[in-house]
C-alpha cells in the first residue's frame, strides 16, 4: 500500500478534470483563429477563464494564464519591477526570506541584472511575515541605503530618500509552502498601499485551501496574485496571474499579443478547461474539506507527538500545546488545514524520507530540490532555526484523497523510521560545529 | 546500497549487484552545495547532469534512487584536507581520503544504520576471504584498470561490507559494452580523471585561488638562491618543467624539484639522482584486513606510490620511531620522485596488505636542510 502525504508538491488530478482535459484535446481550433472552429475553441477557453475567475473572486479579464505558478510569479515580480522603473528609479523590493524559490531566485536575478535592492522582511518564529515586519524592512533598508550615501541613486530617484517612493514592490507568500503558516496579506497590502507600493501575493500553496476573494484583496492593496492548477487537482503546465485592469506589467514573453499583450503565445484550451473543472470543484468543496483536512491534520500532529514525543512542530500549533517559536507570537497564528511540519531532533530528514519511502509512505523534507539534491530548508533558517534543526525536518501535506487510514499508516511507520534514522544520525555531516 | 556517481562503472556495478540477488538501492552523493549544472569537458563527476545520469541508470536497472547530501563532510574531510596538505608542502591523494572518510566511512555507516548490509561501488578491485573467513583486498583482474591502490585505506571491517562487482571484469571495454547492452545512456561517457572538485583539471590554478600564492626563492640543495617562484604550491616534488632559474646548473643537467618548504616558502631544486628515495616512513598506516602475524620482522613486499605507478619490490617492517609505531618501507631500488603526503600501498602478490601516508623520506643524495 502506498500512502501519499506530499499533496503540497502536487496533488492527484481530479478524475473529472482528466476527462475534461482528454475531451478538450480532441477539439481542433486555435482560440485566436477567426473561423468557426477557432470560435468554438475560444468559447471553451473563455468559459474556463470565467470559471477560474469565479473561484478567485476576480473578473475574467484579470485572469492571465501562464505555464504555471513559477511563470506567474516571475511575470508579477519582473513585470511590476520593470514597469515601476519607467518614470523614476524605484530599485527596492520588499521580500521575506522564507519565500518560494520562484520568488527568491527572481528577485535575486533582478538584483544582479537590473540593479534591484532587496530589503529582506524578517519572519517570526512561526514563519509569518507581518505588516510590521514589512515596515521595519522598509525603514531599515532605507537606512542602510542612506548610509551607503549613494548620490547617484538620490539623483536618479529625484525624490530624495523617501523609503516608499524608492520601492518598486513588495511580495509575500500567503501560505508558506513548507510550514503552511498563513501571513496576514490584507494588513500587509494595506500598509504598503498607504505608501503607494504594490504588493504581489504568491497564493500557489493557499489556492484550494483558503477562500480567495481577489476583489476584496485588491481593495486593501493587493496588486497581483499567482496560482497554479496542479495544486488544486488540475494539470501541471498551467497557472494564472490575477492582474487587475489598472495594474500594468512589462511582459516577459512577447509575440502575438494574446491576453492583454501581457502573455503572448497560443493559449492552451484543454489545459484551461481541465484547470477550470478542478478549480470549481475545489472552490465548491473548500469549506467542508477544510474542516475534514484540519481534523486529519490534528490527528496526524497528535499521533506524531504520541509516538515521538521529542518531535517539534514547526509553525503555528492548531492544537494548543507549545510549538517552537510560539513565544515570539503574541497573537494567534494560523496554518493551512492540509499542512503539518516537524523537526525530528537527531535525525537527518533524508534518512527519514528514505525509511518512510521503503515503508510505503511518501513525504517531503519540505525543502527545495534541484535535480533531487537536497539543501537545508531556507524557510526554517529564516524562522531562526539552526541548520541542524532545518535538516531534520519533514513536511506532511494532505489533500482531497487523504484519509484517516493514511494518517494511521504514517503514524504506524514513524517510530521504526525514527529509531533507525536516529541511529544513522548525522553521519553525513560534521556535527561538532553545530 | 549502490553508490552511483553517474559514471558507467558504478551503473554496471549496481546492475550486477541486482543480478547477483541483492536488494539494491542506488544513492548518489551530492558533494557540493553549488554543483555545476552540466558537465564541462571530460572531467568531473559532481554536476547535476551526473546525478541525472545516475538516476536514469537506476531507472533502467529498476531500483529506487536517492541523492544524499554529503557536501559538508566532503568539504571538511576531503577538500579542506587537500588544501591543508598542499599548504604544508605535501602532496595528498583526495580520492583515497574520500574513500577513507566519505564513501567507506560516513556513507557506509549511514547505510548500515539505515539497514543496508553492504556498499556496492564501481571500483576495479576484488574482495576475497582467506581460509579463516577473513576478508582480503586484491587487485582487479584487469591490471590496467586496477583501483586497489585507492582502496588501500579500507580496514577489515570496511572490507566486510564492500562489494566490487567489477573486480573480475577483464577490461573496461567489456564494462562499456555491457552498459550499452543494458541501455545505459552513460555507456560511452568519458572516464572521470583527476580530482572531481577541480573540474577543469587545473589543480595548480585551483590551489592558487584556494590558498593564494606568495613569491619566494628557488634554491639549490646547499641553499644557494637560483631564482624566484610565484608560489611554492605551483610545484610538486619531481617536477622538471617550469623551474624558472637564470643560472644553469654547473654540470649543465636539468634540475628537478626536490623539496617544497612551506615555512620558508622556498622550492629546492637539484639533479635527478637527488630525487632517488631509498627509504620512506609513516606513522599513519592501516592494514587492509588481517595484519601480518609478525610485522615487526622485516618482510618482502611490493610498494606502489601512486594510483597508476608500477609496484616495485621492497622490504617493509613495523618499527618504532620516537616511541610511536612507524611503518618503514625500503624499496630494493630507489624510487624517483616521491613526496611526503603521498600514500604508499603495500602489496604481497595481488593482495593489498595495507597502506601508509608518507611522513618522511630518506634520499640517496641528502638535501641540506637549510632554513
Amino acid at each position: 500500500m502506498s500512502v501519499y502525504l506530499d499533496h503540497a508538491a502536487t496533488t492527484p488530478m481530479l478524475p473529472a478534470a482528466i476527462d475534461a482535459y482528454a475531451r478538450a484535446m480532441t477539439v481542433v481550433g486555435n482560440p485566436a483563429s477567426i473561423h468557426s472552429q477557432g470560435q468554438h475553441a475560444r468559447r471553451m477557453l473563455e468559459e474556463a477563464r470565467e470559471q477560474i475567475a469565479w473561484t478567485l473572486g476576480a473578473d475574467p479579464i484579470e485572469v492571465v494564464f501562464t505555464s504555471g505558478g513559477t511563470e506567474a510569479i516571475n511575470l508579477a515580480l519582473k513585470g511590476l519591477y520593470w514597469r515601476r522603473q519607467r518614470d523614476v528609479a524605484r530599485p527596492r523590493i520588499l521580500v521575506p526570506g522564507g519565500e518560494h524559490h520562484a520568488t527568491l531566485d527572481s528577485v535575486e536575478w533582478l538584483a544582479e541584472a537590473a540593479n534591484a535592492q532587496l530589503s529582506w522582511v524578517e519572519l517570526d518564529g512561526l514563519g509569518r511575515a507581518t505588516a510590521d515586519a514589512f515596515l521595519v524592512a522598509l525603514e531599515q533598508g532605507h537606512e542602510a541605503h542612506r548610509r551607503r550615501d549613494d548620490a547617484t541613486f538620490a539623483t536618479a530617484s529625484g525624490l530624495g530618500f523617501d523609503p516608499a517612493s524608492e520601492t518598486a514592490l513588495g511580495t509575500v507568500l500567503w501560505a508558506n509552502n513548507e510550514v503552511g503558516t498563513i501571513s496576514p496579506i490584507e494588513q500587509i497590502g494595506s500598509v504598503l498601499a498607504a505608501r503607494g507600493i504594490p504588493l504581489h501575493v504568491d497564493a500557489v500553496s493557499a489556492y484550494g485551501h483558503l477562500p480567495i476573494n481577489f476583489r476584496a484583496l485588491h481593495e486593501v492593496g493587493v496588486s497581483a496574485l499567482s496560482v497554479s492548477a496542479h495544486k488544486v487537482g488540475g494539470p501541471v503546465g498551467i497557472g494564472a496571474l490575477v492582474l487587475p485592469r489598472t495594474v500594468d506589467v512589462v511582459p516577459l514573453i512577447h509575440g502575438g499579443g494574446q491576453q492583454r499583450q501581457v502573455r503572448s503565445g497560443t493559449q492552451d484550451v484543454a489545459a484551461a478547461v481541465s484547470f477550470a473543472v478542478a478549480a470549481v470543484n475545489v472552490a465548491e468543496t473548500l469549506a467542508a474539506e477544510s474542516v475534514r483536512l484540519a481534523g486529519l491534520r490534528d490527528a496526524l500532529i497528535a499521533g506524531v507527538r504520541a509516538v515521538v514525543p521529542d518531535a517539534l512542530l514547526n509553525g503555528p500549533d492548531p492544537i494548543g500545546a507549545a510549538s517552537i517559536g510560539a513565544e515570539s507570537n503574541g497573537e494567534s497564528a494560523a496554518r493551512l488545514a492540509s499542512n503539518a511540519h516537524f523537526t525530528f531532533p537527531g535525525c537527518e530528514g533524508d534518512s527519514l524520507l528514505f525509511l518512510l519511502d521503503v515503508a510505503g509512505v511518501s513525504v517531503s523534507t519540505g525543502s527545495a530540490c534541484q535535480a533531487g539534491i537536497p539543501e537545508p530548508s531556507h524557510v526554517l533558517r529564516a524562522m531562526g532555526r539552526s541548520e541542524t534543526e532545518a535538516r531534520g525536518a519533514l513536511r506532511l501535506s494532505l489533500g482531497r484523497t487523504s484519509t484517516a487510514a493514511d494518517v494511521d499508516a504514517f503514524i504506524a511507520a514513524l517510530p521504526g523510521a525514527f529509531v533507525q534514522a536516529s541511529r544513522a544520525g548525522f553521519a553525513d555531516r560534521d556535527v561538532s560545529r553545530g | 546500497m549502490a553508490a552511483m556517481s553517474g559514471g558507467v562503472d558504478s551503473a554496471v556495478a549496481a546492475a550486477r549487484a541486482v543480478e547477483a540477488g541483492h536488494d539494491v538501492v542506488g544513492v548518489h552523493l551530492a558533494l557540493s552545495r553549488m554543483p555545476g549544472t552540466v558537465r564541462t569537458g571530460a572531467r568531473g563527476c559532481c554536476t547535476i547532469e551526473d546525478s541525472m545520469d545516475a538516476r536514469r541508470a537506476a531507472d533502467i536497472i529498476g531500483i529506487p534512487f536517492y541523492v544524499w547530501d554529503f557536501s559538508e563532510r566532503f568539504k571538511l574531510d576531503v577538500v579542506d584536507d587537500f588544501k591543508a596538505e598542499y599548504a604544508a608542502g605535501r602532496t595528498p591523494n583526495p580520492c583515497m581520503r574520500c574513500n577513507e572518510r566519505i564513501k567507506f566511512a560516513a556513507l557506509l555507516e549511514k547505510a548500515l544504520d539505515l539497514g543496508f548490509d553492504g556498499l556496492v561501488t564501481g571500483h576495479y578491485a576484488t574482495v576475497t576471504k582467506d581460509a579463516d573467513g577473513n576478508h582480503e583486498l586484491h587487485r582487479a583482474a584487469a591490471w590496467a584498470k586496477d583501483q586497489s591502490y585507492v582502496l588501500g585505506v579500507l580496514t577489515a571491517q570496511q572490507l566486510a561490507h564492500a562489494i566490487f562487482p567489477l573486480g573480475a571484469t577483464p577490461s573496461k571495454a567489456e564494462v562499456r559494452a555491457e552498459a550499452a547492452a543494458r541501455g545505459f545512456s552513460v555507456a560511452s561517457k568519458p572516464d572521470s580523471h583527476d580530482i572531481c572538485f577541480i573540474p577543469d583539471g587545473d589543480t595548480r590554478g585551483w590551489l592558487k585561488d584556494a590558498i593564494g600564492a606568495t613569491p619566494g626563492d628557488i634554491v639549490d640543495s646547499d641553499g644557494t638562491k637560483l631564482g624566484e617562484h610565484e608560489g611554492a604550491l605551483a610545484f610538486t616534488v619531481g617536477q622538471r618543467r617550469g623551474i624558472n632559474v637564470g643560472i644553469p646548473a654547473a654540470d649543465g643537467r636539468r634540475r628537478f624539484v626536490l623539496d617544497i618548504r612551506p615555512v620558508t616558502n622556498t622550492v629546492v631544486v637539484g639533479p635527478k639522482e637527488a630525487l632517488a628515495i631509498t627509504e620512506m616512513g609513516g606513522s599513519k598506516f592501516s592494514w587492509a584486513g588481517q595484519p601480518p602475524a609478525h610485522p615487526e620482522t622485516a618482510f618482502d613486499c611490493e610498494v606502489q606510490i601512486r594510483a597508476h605507478a608500477d609496484p616495485v619490490p621492497a622490504v617493509c617492517v613495523l618499527a618504532v620511531c620516537d616511541g610511536e609505531p612507524e611503518l618503514v618501507i625500503t624499496p630494493t631500488d630507489p624510487i624517483i620522485g616521491l613526496s611526503t603526503g603521498q600514500t604508499a600501498v603495500v602489496y604481497v602478490g595481488t593482495r593489498v596488505l595495507g597502506q601508509m601516508t608518507i611522513d618522511r623520506t630518506v634520499s640517496a643524495v641528502p638535501v641540506a636542510v637549510q632554513a
